[in-house]
């Protein structure tokens, strides 16, 4: 492996390590968007330019932002006070130990994965178009339906309710005391 | 060790950090974070296996990782909706202390 890879795989790990680690959520996310980049960095060094900076576009440009706003929106950016783990944060971590240790071991002992160093492939934005407008058509148009309807159910879902027509919890806390007042009389009647 | 090995255990360690990000953190927004790092994981493999397999011309793995980000794109938005959605009705991101369905 080159040096240039190696320093940008051990970049990459560490920002992810401490994206997981930071208790405060907006440096969490800073680290994210830098984790990001290195690996859009990698998918650079692989060959695979159009994939790294699709990469630097979506992730670094759109989803790191958008969980930037997401804290904001939902006013936890301050750093908390109480624990950041869960109850059973230990089992988690022994899982996830456990899932590194079988796919590592998978990896090093496989002789098939060990042999050769392939001839770096030189693909084209051109070449990668006339595959998608060719053979993948399909799976590029239902992509695009499906991104439409996950944008639209976002939308449905962080909708806010208006006062007026979410009528459910008003006519529970008006109903509820009318309700026990007219049993309260009705008990005060039955008394006398 | 070969490039394709040294590739395979970074996205193998990135995988585990998500995951433990995921099963260890009580924030919502933390546990869509780890979920985003493990798919960039699974990306991460295609990438590898794409480059150094046998048919690199055939960009079967380099089309898949692209549709991939597309669906990784979708996800994050649906689940931040939700996080924002669940903050609203209950005051609070942390995920042990949404217990009931009922809103």
């Amino acid at each position: 492996m080159s040096t240039p890879l190696l320093i940008t795989l051990v970049v990459t790990l560490l920002a992810a390590g401490t994206a997981m680690c930071l208790r405060n959520l907006v440096h969490s996310a800073l680290m994210l968007a830098i984790c990001f980049s290195g690996i859009a960095a990698v998918y650079l060094q692989l060959n695979a330019e159009f994939v790294g900076f699709t990469e630097i576009l979506v992730y670094v440009g759109a989803i790191a932002i958008l969980i930037v706003i997401a804290v904001l929106l939902t006013s936890s950016g301050e750093t908390p006070e109480k624990s950041v783990l869960t109850s059973g944060w230990f089992a988690g971590a022994v899982v996830s130990v456990l899932v590194f240790t079988a796919l590592g071991w998978a990896v090093l002992h496989s002789h098939v994965l060990a042999s050769g160093n392939a001839p770096a492939p030189h693909i084209t934005v051109k070449d990668v178009g006339d595959v998608l407008m060719t053979q993948y058509v399909l799976p590029l148009e239902i992509i695009a339906l499906m991104l439409t309807a996950a944008m639209i159910g976002a939308v449905i879902i962080a909708y806010k309710e208006e006062p007026g027509t979410d009528t459910k919890p008003q006519t529970s806390t008006k109903e509820i005391p009318a309700a026990s007042v007219s049993a309260y009389v009705a008990g005060k009647e039955g008394a006398q | 060790m070969s490039p394709l090995q040294g590739c395979l255990l970074f996205s193998a360690l990135l995988f585990a950090t998500g995951f433990a990000g995921a099963v260890t953190r009580r924030h919502a927004i933390l546990v869509l974070v780890g979920i985003e790092l493990m798919l960039n994981a699974a990306n991460l493999n295609l990438i590898a296996f794409w480059r150094f397999g046998p048919h690199p011309e055939a960009l079967t793995g380099f089309i898949f990782v692209l549709f991939s980000m597309a669906l990784a794109a979708a996800e994050a938005a649906v689940g931040l909706a939700l996080v924002i959605a669940i903050y609203r009705h209950k005051r609070t991101s942390n995920l042990d202390e949404v217990k009931e369905l009922k809103g």
